[in-house]
């Protein structure tokens, strides 16, 4: 599956089927501070995600004060 | 993972381990607003007669927060300050444009907008520069102000931010570790006008996480950006952040502990207190076996000794 990260905004192949919390693990980002998107509906942890999906990490911490 | 609040099973579109739930999209607007509602009220933040200024960046929570006050029906319009920081700057100001043409305008809210190069004459990069001093100390500074001075002279009732529940106990983390006392008085979700000339600020947003917000804009459609400001990087701010959801994730509801514990005690008045001494004195009296002081009739060494020698006897 193809996903895209940000900061920096860039894309990786993950091989599916995966569910999102196994996904995010492999990529080292926590679950409390991304979403993770499927075309345009967000999905849970529990998800299994397959290879023809599209996938957004998209993170939700910013810094402003 | 469904819905724990639809009778039917609903797929949820988000898990929330801090309050033991997950949500459909509808179960989950009706959430956050529910959390906006409590925090508006706990906090006597505004009624449906006030107009409120929404402070909006072009990110998630303050877009967010516009279009809940729009959705509650309250009457809430908005203030962009143009920062002058390039693309980011002309991102964020589309779309905010975007979002009050093509949905507060149907409410009948309108977008205010100052613009700080046409003031000053350059950019808050350029403007630090010059000043030397540090970019979001010049921005704040400016943002501050302009927000202020909107809602004074516009004659808005209270001024509104989407501060969040990560923004807000990532600064408390702050303040606390540095013991920053006057900062502290300064916490809290409402700001009385307290003198002529500073308008009443509120953060109805301070009830959900930063992640709660971004999911609302996303299952909401609120095309916000995600970019963050470059001058963010490296701040103490997200590495606060980064530490707290450390902790979140291991033990979910921390964030909402520490924060709203801190509320809690600000605005329960402390009750009448007691020495360590004098509570010792009143609660401690000698074992009646060893002497020692003890708040029950034998210590609990003596009660720990007692059942190891009973369990060591040989049986018979
Ligand atoms: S990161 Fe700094 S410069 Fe950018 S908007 Fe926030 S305070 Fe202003
Ligand atoms: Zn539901
Ligand atoms: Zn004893």
């Amino acid at each position: 599956m193809l996903v895209q990260l940000s900061h920096p905004h860039r894309q990786v192949e993950i091989k599916g089927p995966k569910r999102t919390k196994e996904l995010l693990r492999e990529l080292n980002l926590v679950m409390e501070a991304h979403l993770v998107i499927r075309g345009d509906e967000l999905v849970t942890e529990d998800e299994i995600l397959a290879d023809a999906d599209q996938i957004e990490i998209r993170p939700v911490i910013s810094g402003g004060t | 993972m469904n819905c724990t609040k639809c009778p039917t099973s609903t797929r949820a579109v988000i898990g929330l381990p801090r309050h033991n739930a997950a949500f459909c999209k509808a179960c989950f607007t009706t959430f956050v607003h529910e959390q906006v509602a409590r925090a508006i009220k706990a906090f006597k933040m505004f009624t449906p007669e006030d107009r409120i200024l929404v402070a909006v960046s072009g990110g998630k929570d303050s877009l967010a927060l516009w279009h809940i006050l729009l959705a509650l029906g309250y009457r809430a319009d908005a203030l962009y300050v143009n920062l002058g920081i390039g693309a980011y700057s002309e991102e964020s100001h589309r779309k905010v444009r975007h979002y009050a043409d093509t949905v507060a305008a149907s409410h009948g809210a309108k977008l205010l907008v100052h613009v700080v190069e046409q003031e000053a004459g350059a950019g808050i990069r350029e403007l630090a520069t010059i000043l030397h001093r540090p970019t979001c100390s010049t921005c704040g500074t400016i943002k501050r102000y302009q927000f202020n001075r909107a809602a004074v002279e516009q004659e808005y009732d209270v001024m509104a931010t989407g501060h969040n529940l990560d923004d807000e106990a990532a600064r408390l983390l702050g303040n606390v570790l540095h013991w920053q006392n006057d900062y502290l008085d300064k916490q809290s979700p409402t700001l009385p006008a307290s003198v002529e000339g500073f308008a009443k600020k509120v953060k109805p947003l301070c009830r959900l996480s930063e992640r709660e917000i971004a999911a609302y804009a996303v299952v909401n459609r609120i095309d916000y950006i995600v970019e963050e400001c470059p001058m963010a990087k490296g701040s103490k701010m997200i590495l606060y952040k980064e530490v707290l959801n450390r902790l979140e994730t291991e033990s979910p509801g921390t964030k909402q502990r520490f924060y709203w514990g801190f509320l809690d005690k600000q605005t329960t008045p402390a009750p009448a207190t007691e020495s360590m001494a004098e509570k010792d004195q009143r609660t401690l009296a000698p074992c009646d076996t060893c002497g020692q002081p003890t708040t029950a009739g034998t210590c609990s060494y003596c009660k720990m000794m007692a059942k190891a020698k009973t369990a060591a006897q040989p049986r018979a």
